[in-house]
């Protein structure tokens, strides 16, 4: 099936759901009723409880689980029919999983870069131009091709990791948690780098992130998921404007919000939608100097 | 006086292919602090500055290759004391998996007071004793692998709670967690120390989980670069982003606005604090204009 009025390079769940274990008694429902697109060239941040179908999600986006219920299209086709090109899709989807450094493997960094897109049975020529232009785009030093991957440092490893899913060429890169278990250095290293390659590369980007923060000051559009169900798909401003339902779902909003919202509370006369630094220092001086 | 490390060095010794010496990296070079009796202490510092070789030494994981480090009036170089230097501070680390033994929770938390040789009947007290202290009562029957993130982090401080230390350390307990995890696990380490009065030393990068801290160590390149309360730390807001360490949103924002004119003080920790000064500077200016 497809669908012509669609447009071009995106992704779209259309009512999609998944069971785990699915006719047994351990059955659990991750994901109902989801309706999802991705649209080139967007920063979406995906935010939830865990146990929410954050990962589910996200694993269904390039086709390595397949829905219960439902269907995943991409650029109109179905994704699950028999002529669809899977293969194709997983290297337009580029998955970065939770602690991706884990699935390091090769002798040295650049034949790990190049695992992906040498499977992709490209020409040795273009797997090398690849790797060497994905080590670039995460700016890590050429001094580190030759050394084995496991002697670098958890930023530095996971930097790798990611070089070798853009190695493939996405158009789409999906992170699941990229910045747990690093530093505050290793985090900003992660979030600079993916806002670079989203405006430099213009690749489309899903982050799924715990913290409400890193979400607010990188994507333009933001998705709520709590018990398998997408409960607000949002502007982070608008989102964030749901203290209350964001709290009851174990979630929070960024600090600097609490703080605007806290300040309308006592009587300032402050606008309460403000979900980074920035903002508030441009609204709190609006309020000093009337 | 409940740590004292004097001119702590330690050298990691680097090995080649066949496991011969091949050269050392300093991890700490002279490190001197002392933690009182019932203070809750948070170490701060990235990657690689040293904090989780320093915790190491506590409680004896680690020797050091230079200076002294004494827990209460044990020096952790005199063998004999091992077993009491363990007891007495006990650790908790990052990734709770790595944890956990037992099948069922209450037989995972007995285990430490089984090894010290504490009789049967007293084990049992005291599982049920920790259990109780971190909130993990309901789950004594439970298997681990069905618990949250932050669940298995509480088991494994019931599991050192158990073996009655005077002192715990605490080696990045939340790195791995979400949120919630989070803040059950800061509670439960905030409560060790507010109701059972033991000495707390909480390693993390997580500078919103110092804020409670009675004196915060922040350490770089293997020493201690800065030293003083929460307050006086966050008020350093420079040092500490050069530092590439991370400032609660309300301080930072406290800290632009001063640099933008704004006269609050440096060091605003909390959301009222940041309310109250900046109504009174608010007021100030008013008088001033009308004046």
């Amino acid at each position: 099936m497809s669908i012509s009025a669609e447009k071009k390079m995106s992704l779209k769940l259309d009512n999609v759901s998944y069971i785990y274990e699915s006719g047994t008694n351990m059955e659990r429902k991750a994901l109902e009723n989801i309706n999802l697109e991705i649209s080139k060239g967007e920063f979406i941040g995906i935010i939830g409880h865990t146990g929410s179908g954050k990962s589910t999600l996200v694993t269904l986006l390039n086709g390595l689980i397949s829905p219960s219920g439902g269907s995943i299209y991409w650029d109109g086709q179905d994704i699950n029919d028999k002529s669809f090109d899977r293969k194709m899709l997983r290297s337009k989807v580029g998955l970065v999983f939770q602690y991706p450094e884990h699935q390091l493997f090769e002798a040295d960094v650049f034949s790990d870069v190049c695992f992906g897109p040498k499977n992709l049975g490209l020409s040795a020529d273009e797997v090398k131009e690849r790797a060497y232009r994905a080590i670039k785009d995460v700016h890590l030093d050429d001094k580190y091709l030759k050394q084995s991957p496991f002697e670098l440092s958890g930023g530095q490893k996971r930097r790798v990791a990611i070089a070798g899913v853009l190695a493939m060429g996405p158009e789409i890169l999906v992170l699941d948690e990229p910045c747990a278990g690093l530093d505050p250095k290793g985090r900003n290293e992660i979030l600079d780098l993916l806002s670079s390659l989203h405006e430099n590369e213009g690749i489309t980007v899903v982050l799924v992130s715990h913290s409400m923060e890193d979400v607010a000051d990188h994507a333009d559009r933001i998705v709520v998921m709590d018990k398998g169900h997408i409960v607000y798909d949002e502007a982070p401003k608008r989102v964030f404007g749901h203290v209350h339902e964001l709290e009851e779902m174990g979630l929070s909003v960024p600090e600097v919000t609490y703080i605007m919202n806290d300040l309308a509370d006592e009587g300032f006369a402050v606008s309460r939608d403000v979900t980074t630094i920035d903002e508030a220092v441009a609204e709190i001086k609006r309020l000093v100097e009337r | 006086m409940m740590i004292r490390s004097s001119d702590l060095v330690f050298d990691y010794i680097k090995r080649d292919e066949e496991g011969n010496p091949c050269g050392s990296v300093r991890a700490l070079d002279g490190v001197s602090l002392d933690v009182e009796k019932g203070q809750f202490i948070a170490v701060l510092g990235h990657n690689g500055s040293g904090k989780s070789t320093l915790a190491k030494h506590f409680n004896a994981l680690l020797y050091p290759s230079g200076g002294t480090v004494y827990v209460g009036d044990m020096n952790t170089m005199d063998d004999s004391h091992l077993w009491d230097i363990r007891q007495t501070c006990g650790m908790v680390f990052q990734n709770p998996d790595n944890q956990i033994i037992g099948q069922v929770v209450e037989e995972d938390v007995g285990f430490g007071p089984e090894n010290m040789g504490v009789p049967t009947e007293q084990i049992w007290e005291r599982v049920e004793e920790s259990l109780r202290i971190v909130g993990m009562e309901e789950y004594r029957n439970s298997s681990p692998n069905r618990l949250s993130g932050g669940q298995k982090q509480r088991v494994s401080i019931a599991g050192v709670i158990a073996m009655h230390p005077e002192c715990i350390v605490f080696d990045e307990p939340t790195a791995m967690l979400d949120p919630s995890g989070r803040r059950e696990v800061i509670r439960a380490a905030r409560a060790l120390n507010d109701v059972e009065k033991i000495t707390i030393i909480l390693i993390t990068h997580y500078m919103d989980e110092v804020v409670f801290a009675d004196r915060v160590f922040v350490m770089d390149g293997g020493s201690v670069v800065m030293d003083g309360s929460p307050r006086e730390i966050f008020s350093r807001v420079d040092e500490l982003e050069h530092l590439r360490l991370d400032v609660p949103q309300v301080t930072l924002l406290a800290h632009r606005l001063r640099k933008e004119g704004i006269e609050l003080p440096e060091g605003i920790l909390t959301r009222k604090e940041f309310i109250k000064e900046l109504r009174e500077y608010i007021s100030r200016k008013e008088n001033v204009t009308k004046a």
